[in-house]
């Protein structure tokens, strides 16, 4: 491996901290053609732990006969060929794997991006600034995770006493302990370093922004059904490899100076062959049960399920082609999925929005003069590397959800329903009787006395 | 103005240009009225150019006016003249309504979030970058349009539900958020030149981090409105008057200092202001308690297309009787004692002002020394900018909404119906029966003779 990064790297150049040099041609052979990054290792920069060559032994023996190019190649393609089975086995395994699969990823992003931000900012012994971080990280999950569970787990809840006032109070919490985090903050500020901590304190709260929401919106997809998950991360890996695939095939034309591998002709086959992905495997998908029903936490057996009637979405419906298509394929209905129109939406914002996820990503890699942002994965850089698209599309996904697929959340409504007063539930019981009478659902009732 | 400044800045040493440690503040000789922000007094800080906040912009008619008196008190007479103009300011535009507030709050807000930004460009000597003035400005507008677009889904819910545009705006108000959204972040990503990469992701980061803080509670402070002026008014009250008596206690008796980040803290102002701001909050509860035009929640009226804020005022304003503890009875020979029970919320409300509330105000310290900077801006003469005066505020709104939340009152009702009519029909059957049984059990139903199948 460092063989590779070297090779660019002839001349050090001496850098200033706030200036920013261009950077040099790409060397480094890509795969994935995510995240490109600089291949000079700055000897003038932060000091930014140089990748080390950690390719694990075992690989090494094995491909130790090929040459230094060819080993690339390979570790970088058995790397790709393990994450996507591990990929298949958490699916396997089931909502609660996955769950605990994303915070780990969550962590480990965190981790990743604060470790630069020390990195950049000399601020490793800075006091007290790692555990405030992790502080911070802890509050910021507990808020989410517990307006999770309170939302789709409502009667596990109310069931368990502490639960039930967790559950109550739960915004004060958070923000008790989130403040107790600020003040902690505030009393550690040391005078030679006021700076330098306000810096580490934006850093944290904008990477938890970024990290921390995104992977609380994914968890919303997953119990929306496991196919909210797995079709979108899916197109986008999808998008990863077709776009480097055309582009090392025909590609030409270079699509943005920020990026340099990047060509039109990459960018465009991966947009179509990534929406014919799309439809093919929301075809596959939208067959089964265990992908389509909502997660649910069945109170009696304390376990998820996933057995629900399928909406509509996921029920074949015929559609009538439009005239040319008709006349083209010879066909005059088409029998689909009305998910696999919707996954049409999710493969083109994959493709076209995507990058820009990757794009953003290189320039903090540029602007910070990191290759990548750690080493955990060989071949492949670090954890942030390989979801550094995921994030807009997690995030686009469950707006999509929101507005165009489903209405809000029944238990939830329920969960607020019990909580005003009686008087005003009975306000609304009256309206919902009128409404469900009106539309015919109910049998004509006699008027209850209010 | 000037003349104090320099005073205590006259043996500064000039700073040298390393950005990233910080002098020792020199000792702060221009006198903190309301005690919130200490700031450097040396105006030759070559990382920082000069900002208007160290110029004199005092108006001429006020200065005409207090030619004749020593600089020292000038200055105590034009802040306290300014103090009096901001209290009646804010009177002004309670007695003025609830749209008049909203806006009010609205305008400050964007102040804020430009002088925050304003410091930043100095800071990264970004003002001539591409674009980014455009970016910042078009984020804060996306994030506002997304949270108003929220508070008035929620609270005019039959206004938007007759107009069509507005409905549809509203059916879809996420989604259009976040394509707006994610035009700026596009335009962000395109416009990341070769030699400002780092300087563009910094802008980047204190944008959104700016954002966060100022916008989000904000809109914190006009939900807290909806819920009753009464919640807008005293809040804000005890954190003035917090700000105040700490210092007036520090003035008379202050002797050992609170917190080396704000030397001119004292403990005794602290607790000082502590127990004042916990009697004016007793005291002001229960005057503001007995008018409805406080109390009442903000409604929408449609048929008038007005605000309305007329309404059966809830338990926590209706007076009601207390023991008194024994301790209590003894002193003051009371049995009982009648309160209204929001008096009791305002003291931890004023609690929570007093002694927390400062951390805001040590915050905005310790960001002011680390930008070497002596006021967020120059706007109030006397005051420094309006950050300067809304530091401690952003605490106490966030504080307010999230007390109101857990333990004040339950979720809207309207919005509540407005979600149920959402749900799809089997949805809707389901709740409905779970409703039907669950004050069929409460009383509050006669029972039905049999069940209904469904």
């Amino acid at each position: 491996m460092t063989e590779l990064r070297h090779r660019g790297a002839e001349t050090p150049i001496q850098t200033q901290p706030s200036e920013d040099k261009g950077s040099d041609s790409e060397l480094k052979v890509e795969k994935d053609g995510a995240s490109d990054g600089e291949s000079k290792v700055d000897s003038g920069g932060p000091e930014v732990p140089v990748p080390a060559d950690d390719t694990p032994e075992v690989l090494n023996k094995a491909l130790s006969g090929l040459s230094s190019r060819w080993k690339n190649w390979w570790v970088r393609g058995i790397l790709t060929l393990a994450m996507i089975s591990f990929f298949f086995l958490i699916i396997y395994l089931g909502p609660i794997v996955l769950m605990m699969i994303v915070l780990c990823v969550q962590i480990k992003c965190f981790q990743e991006i604060i470790t630069i931000g020390y990195s950049v900012y000399h601020s490793y012994h800075l006091p007290w600034f790692r555990t405030l971080s992790w502080y911070f990280l802890l509050c910021v999950n507990y808020f989410f995770y517990g307006e999770t569970v309170t939302d789709y787990f409502f009667s596990l809840v109310q069931r368990e006493e502490p639960l039930r006032i967790l559950s109550k109070y739960h915004r004060f919490i958070s923000f008790a302990l989130y403040l107790t985090g600020f003040c902690m903050f505030v009393l550690s500020l040391v005078k030679k370093h006021y700076r330098l901590q306000f810096y580490m304190f934006g850093w944290t709260h904008v990477t938890l922004l970024i990290v921390v929401t995104q992977s609380h919106l994914i968890i919303h997809n997953l119990f929306e059904g496991m196919i909210w998950f797995i079709v979108p991360i899916s197109c986008v890996i999808c998008n990863d490899i077709m776009a480097y695939m055309f582009g090392f095939f025909f590609g030409r034309t270079p699509l943005i100076k920020l990026s340099p591998k990047k060509t039109w002709e990459g960018f465009i086959g991966g947009l179509f062959s990534t929406i014919v992905f799309g439809i093919m495997l929301s075809y596959v998908m939208s067959g089964w049960r265990y992908f389509v029903c909502p997660v649910e936490f069945n109170n009696d057996s304390n376990r998820f399920q996933v057995d629900c009637e399928p909406s509509e979405l996921f029920q074949l419906q015929d559609y009538s082609l439009p005239a040319v298509l008709a006349s083209f394929t010879g066909w005059t209905t088409v029998r689909l999925y009305p998910f696999q129109i919707h996954s049409i939406a999710l493969s083109s914002f994959a493709s076209i929005m995507g990058p820009f996820g990757g794009f953003f990503a290189s320039g903090f890699k540029r602007a910070f003069k990191i290759k990548d942002f750690a080493n955990t994965i060989p071949g492949h850089g670090g954890i942030m590397d390989r979801f550094d698209c995921q994030y807009l599309m997690a995030t686009f996904v469950n707006v999509y959800i929101a507005s165009f697929i489903r209405g809000p959340n029944p238990s939830k409504v329920i969960q607020q329903l019990l909580a005003l007063r009686i008087d005003q539930q009975l306000n609304i019981f009256n309206s919902l009787k009128a409404h469900l009478t009106e539309k015919g659902f109910l049998p004509a009732l006699e008027e209850v006395a209010a | 103005m000037t003349e104090l400044r320099k005073r205590g800045g006259g043996g500064g040493d000039p700073d040298s240009t390393d950005n990233i440690s910080d002098k020792e503040a020199d000792v702060d000789d221009r006198l903190g009225t309301d005690g919130e922000c200490d700031g450097d007094s040396k105006a030759d800080t070559p990382d920082v150019p000069l900002s208007t906040a160290d110029t004199d912009n005092t108006p001429q008619y006020l200065n005409k006016a207090l030619e004749g008196l020593p600089p020292r008190w000038k200055n105590y007479w034009i802040r306290g003249v300014l103090s009096l103009a901001m209290i009646s300011g804010f009177f002004l535009i309670i007695y003025m309504g609830p749209v008049a507030l909203i806006l009010i709050v609205m305008t400050v807000q964007i102040k804020c979030f430009q002088e925050i930004i304003t410091i930043g460009y100095r800071v990264y000597h970004s003002y001539e970058l591409p674009w980014f003035r455009t970016l910042s400005w078009y984020f804060l507008i996306c994030v506002n349009y997304f949270f108003y677009g929220e508070t008035l889904a929620d609270y005019f819910g039959a206004l938007v539900q007759r107009e069509e545009p507005l409905q549809f705006l509203s059916r879809y108000h996420r989604f259009i958020s976040f394509a707006l959204y994610l035009a700026g972040f596009c335009m962000f990503v395109l416009s990341l030149v070769k030699k400002h990469y780092r300087l563009q992701f910094y802008m980047f980061a204190w944008t959104h981090v700016t954002l966060l803080i100022v916008v989000t509670q904000s809109h914190l402070v006009i939900q807290n409105l909806f819920e009753g002026k009464i919640w807008f008014i005293v809040p804000i009250s005890i954190v003035i008057c917090n700000d105040i008596m700490a210092y007036l206690f520090g003035f008379f008796f202050g002797r050992t200092p609170l917190i080396k980040l704000s030397p001119k803290k004292t403990w005794e102002g602290f607790i000082g202001g502590y127990f004042a701001t916990v009697i004016f909050g007793f005291i002001l509860a229960y005057l503001l308690s007995q008018f409805q035009y406080f109390v009442c929640p903000v409604g929408f009226n449609s048929e008038t297309n007005s605000f309305t804020v007329e309404c059966e005022p809830s338990d926590i304003f209706v007076m009601q009787e207390y023991r008194l503890p024994a301790g209590l009875q003894n002193i003051l020979s009371w049995k009982t004692v009648n309160l209204y029970p929001f008096q009791i919320h305002s003291v931890f409300l004023s609690s929570f002002g007093s002694l927390i509330g400062p951390f805001g105000g040590f915050f905005a310290s310790g960001f002011k020394r680390a930008f070497k900077i002596k006021d967020f801006a120059n706007t109030i003469p006397g005051h420094g900018g309006i950050m300067d005066r809304f530091d401690c505020q952003y605490l106490m709104a966030t504080f307010t909404h999230v007390y109101i939340a857990s333990f004040i009152r339950g979720p809207n009702p309207s919005k509540v119906l407005q979600q149920l009519l959402m749900l799809q029909p089997e949805q809707q059957l389901g709740i409905f029966h779970t409703l039907h049984s669950h004050l069929r059990e409460r009383g509050m139903l006669p029972p039905a003779p049999a069940a209904q199948a469904e």
